[in-house]
């Protein structure tokens, strides 16, 4: 098929980025949405011209690497996928697909489509764990963990870092991010210890990272490529009223 | 069968693997109640550098910071979480014995053993399998999700046809979930001040003074600038090198050259030749393709494989009548049927399709058929089992696996040679440590599945972190600064090379290098290897290396972010590598684990190991031409024999 992309390429974090316009003549239905990108700069550096910048690792849908909203959509038109597990069969012979970066405060564009997440990692950092030392554990059985209990665990720590959330936030919060960790160690028996302590630090660091509020517009979840529920958001709630009657 | 002065010239053996003497079971207690210790206050004057985050690279530096070293990690990626340790996706070995199905720390050393077909070390095998025990402790206790029963306690599953349940799991994203608990730790250290975390840097080149490793060379992914780092000690977790066949299952940025950097500055290289293909993958779909996706094996528990009884049959499979198809592994091995392992079954596969009854495009391709386990168990069962393998599928391929059988077809997936290191994790260089998949130990020529994951977080919670301080029992070391000699020399090397790359200037982009090298290797590297074939590669691998120096295209600059630059220095990499493991191939001239040589196979066409002239680890210097260092291997405990499966 025959496809124009529209994709935003900007040099560095301070200069002005703009459309630009490529056509593609020879795109199979079996290609994925990176592959398009890699066939394009293909061609973009065998002709002398800088090729597009974006940020992609493992190509199966679990790094959370890669991210761009086309068309208007964090990771594109098909739910629970990431970018690079986007086939071109969804797309028809003839399409203008736009292609951007995340938008969003808390993440500067770095280059292209490429953009610093680093504030992710901030918030981890900040209470995103269990504190058991290497060495310091008991055996794995000495306590069970109710089944439902492990499965909404799982649930939430599915998440990928991807940033889709916030860049489909009209907010720019990072709150279904904050909120799957919050809700993953919470839930476990494990992370009973610091769970006030871990969710008010978390959401302090959130805030800090310049990340918006929560308005519950849910577009989150609706583009979130691993279905991370809004009911974590309810999870952290629950976790930072505790923190506030314990004055943490 | 070795072909000395042709292609290498043999050096010493390797006398010392610096195993502690005694009982198996005794050594590793031996090692780490009678190492040096380094004291709590001297360990905040001591910088540790660890490249890569991944299980080995992440666990290593949160245990380092928790016992208070000083600890620089670093990774290419734009976070730490983003290691492609985050999509193995099968389990995680452990000798829990839990299910008291008659498991044991015994038991785990000797499949470990006899799945890496009697090419690895026992004591460091022993070794893993005794650590298996508490990483699991610790994963748990860090919050990991496993898979639980209703009691509330782990569940287990039977993996890649062992006969114990000894495989912890997260559904099918067990990597994920542990290596995000490492990912967690790491991050706890760097909020405690422990460890300094750089994320989009690569390491170009290691620093070595005096016989030492006492730093690297960086490059600042998105600035371009180049900086040296300078340590007491170095740790190299930087992964394995499936990225050279291009085609992998490897993440796109996966690459050896830290490791070749630190082999060009003296490391040795061990078993460069051993990597697992592995049998179920999605086939390749045209030209375009840019990485292979693994389906897991598990799907081999349930799926029947088999291909048309006659070549170019290309009738849809629903229209190909049961007594027109061949179950071939099922036929070829009946004992064990579709599940024998990862090797022969990818062998068996190519076979088949070699024979002319591939399916698919290209015809290299072979049917996964769940259709019988739909009828027998039912659709809600299958689904529960393996719901979302079918749907990442569907995803990529755009066909239905409930309705037609999925196709299928080997890829490369891991690789079990690495840098040599001692019993202590140590290379050659004093003060280099190598852990995870970027060394060779523990899997022999063929890694058993869900032992990755166990081996890299053993390196990195608990051996490397035992043994590394009784080498930095004696630092710090002479303090350095950047304008020392060996250290400025390195770091002009690194902008060198980069200007080099820049200024070449050719016509050819560094992806159409790569594609042509994977070509090459998957041909004549890949499954089965002849004496011939190898020394064809050897010729194709040298021309087109000295083409890509001369007609390479890197646009852009150095001062900036450059994916082509980035990959171009990869790829170098690579072009030297892939001449090393095709050197390495064809000096073992017998077949063991992945490593097929047509040469060396039994009556029925099974790999034939050769003991009385191979038990070694090749363990290779760099030099033109290399240097083959043999380490003995010796069996106190095990007996090799034969592998049989049919």
């Amino acid at each position: 098929m025959k496809l124009t992309l529209r994709i935003w390429r900007q040099s560095d974090r301070e200069a002005r980025g703009k459309m630009v316009s490529y056509k593609l003549d020879d795109v199979s239905a079996d290609m994925s949405f990176l592959e398009v990108l890699d066939v394009l700069n293909e061609q973009l550096t065998t002709a002398g011209e800088e090729p597009v910048a974006f940020d992609h690792d493992c190509r199966e849908g679990i790094c959370g690497a890669c991210g761009m909203v086309i068309n208007g959509v964090a990771h594109g038109p098909q739910k629970l996928t990431t970018a690079c597990q986007l086939h071109m069969r969804h797309f028809k012979d003839g399409d203008t697909i736009d292609v951007e970066p995340w938008r969003a405060r808390a993440f500067p564009v770095v280059k292209d489509l490429v953009v610093d997440r680093g504030a992710f990692d901030k918030i981890i950092q900040a209470g995103g764990y269990i504190s058991a030392p290497t060495g310091s554990a008991p055996d794995a059985h000495a306590t069970p963990v109710p089944k439902p209990a492990a499965d909404a665990a799982f649930e939430a720590a599915a998440c990928i870092g991807c940033g889709a959330c916030v860049a489909a936030c009209p907010n720019g919060s990072a709150m279904l991010f904050t909120a799957a960790k919050v809700a993953h160690l919470g839930a476990l028996p494990q992370g009973q210890p610091e769970r006030a302590s871990r969710a008010a630090a978390m959401l302090h660091a959130h805030d800090e990272a310049d990340f918006g509020g929560c308005t519950n517009a849910g577009e989150c979840t609706a583009v979130c490529p691993k279905g991370i529920p809004l009911t974590v958001i309810g999870s952290l709630n629950h976790d930072i009223l505790g923190s506030t009657i314990r004055g943490r | 069968m070795t072909y000395p002065g042709e292609f290498f010239v043999d050096g010493d053996p390797i006398a010392d693997t610096k195993a502690p003497d005694g009982p198996l079971a005794e050594r590793w207690t031996k090692r780490r109640s009678t190492g040096r210790l380094v004291n709590p206050a001297n360990r905040r004057r001591l910088d540790v550098i660890v490249v890569g985050s991944g299980l080995a690279g992440g666990s290593a530096a949160a245990t380092l910071g928790e016992l208070g070293y000083r600890v620089r990690c670093y990774c290419y990626q734009d976070s730490p979480r983003r290691a492609h340790s985050i999509a193995a996706q099968g389990g995680i070995n452990a000798a829990k014995n839990y299910r008291n199905d008659g498991d044991s720390v015994e038991r785990l050393f000797h499949d470990t053993i006899k799945g890496g077909d009697f090419r690895s070390r026992e004591s460091n095998v022993y070794r893993l399998a005794e650590v298996s025990v508490e990483i699991i402790d610790q994963c748990v206790a860090q919050g990991v999700p496993f898979a639980r029963e209703y009691g509330g306690l782990l569940d287990t599953r039977s993996f890649g046809g062992a006969q114990v349940s000894r495989t912890f799991y997260a559904r099918g994203q067990t990597g994920q979930q542990l290596l995000l608990g490492a990912y967690q730790a790491l991050e706890r250290q760097v909020n405690a001040g422990t460890v300094q975390m750089h994320t989009r840097h690569e390491m170009l080149d290691l620093i070595v003074v005096d016989g030492r490793a006492r730093g690297i060379v960086v490059r600042d992914l998105e600035t371009g600038a180049v900086t040296v780092d300078l340590a007491d000690a170095v740790v190299l977790a930087s992964g394995g090198y499936g990225n050279v066949f291009h085609l992998s299952t490897n993440a796109k940025g996966c690459n050896v050259t830290a490791s070749w950097r630190a082999h060009r500055k003296g490391a040795l290289f061990a078993n460069p030749a051993f990597t697992q293909i592995h049998p179920t993958c999605i086939p390749v779909s045209g030209d375009h393709q840019s990485k292979l996706t693994l389906m897991s094996e598990s799907l081999r528990n349930d799926g029947r494989v088999w291909v048309p009884s006659s070549a170019g049959d290309t009738r849809s499979p629903a229209d190909i009548p049961e007594d027109e198809r061949d179950y071939f592994l099922e036929r070829r091995y009946p004992a064990y049927g579709n599940l024998v392992p990862r090797d022969i079954a990818s062998r068996a596969t190519k076979a088949v399709c070699d024979d002319g009854r591939g399916v698919g495009p290209g015809g290299r391709g072979v049917y996964l058929d769940f259709a019988d386990a739909l009828q027998r168990l039912g659709r809600p069962a299958i689904e529960e089992r393996y719901g979302n393998l079918f749907e990442m599928y569907e995803r990529i391929t755009g066909d239905d696996p409930y309705v037609t059988p999925m196709r299928i077809y080997p890829a490369v997936h891991y690789t079990m040679g690495g840098l040599w290191v001692d019993y202590d994790l140590s290379s050659t260089i004093p003060g280099l440590f190598v852990i995870g998949e970027a060394n060779f130990s523990d899997h022999g020529a063929n890694r058993l599945g869900a032992s990755a994951l166990m081996q890299g977080l053993a390196d990195g919670y608990f051996v490397l972190p035992n043994t590394i301080g009784a080498y930095l029992a004696d630092g710090p070391f002479q303090k350095l600064t950047p304008k020392h000699p060996d250290v400025a020399a390195a770091r002009s090397g690194v902008t060198d090379r980069v200007q080099k790359l820049l200024s070449i200037d050719g016509d050819r982009s560094v992806d159409s290098f790569h594609r042509e090298l994977g070509k090459i290797m998957w041909e004549y590297c890949g499954m089965e290897r002849t004496d011939a074939g190898l020394r064809k590669a050897i010729e194709l691998i040298r021309s087109l290396r000295d083409e890509f120096w001369t007609r390479v295209k890197v646009p852009g600059t150095g001062a900036e972010l450059n994916q082509s630059l980035e990959r171009a220095g990869r790829v170098a990499d690579f072009f030297e590598l892939a001449e090393l493991m095709c050197i390495d191939a064809l000096h073992r001239g017998e077949s063991c684990g992945g490593h097929f040589r047509a040469e060396s196979q039994t009556p029925d066409g099974e790999a034939m190991r050769q003991d009385d002239e191979f038990s070694y680890v090749a363990a290779w210097e760099f030099a033109s031409p290399p240097v083959l260092h043999k380490e003995h291997l010796t069996f106190e405990y095990e007996t090799p024999s034969q592998r049989s499966y049919s």
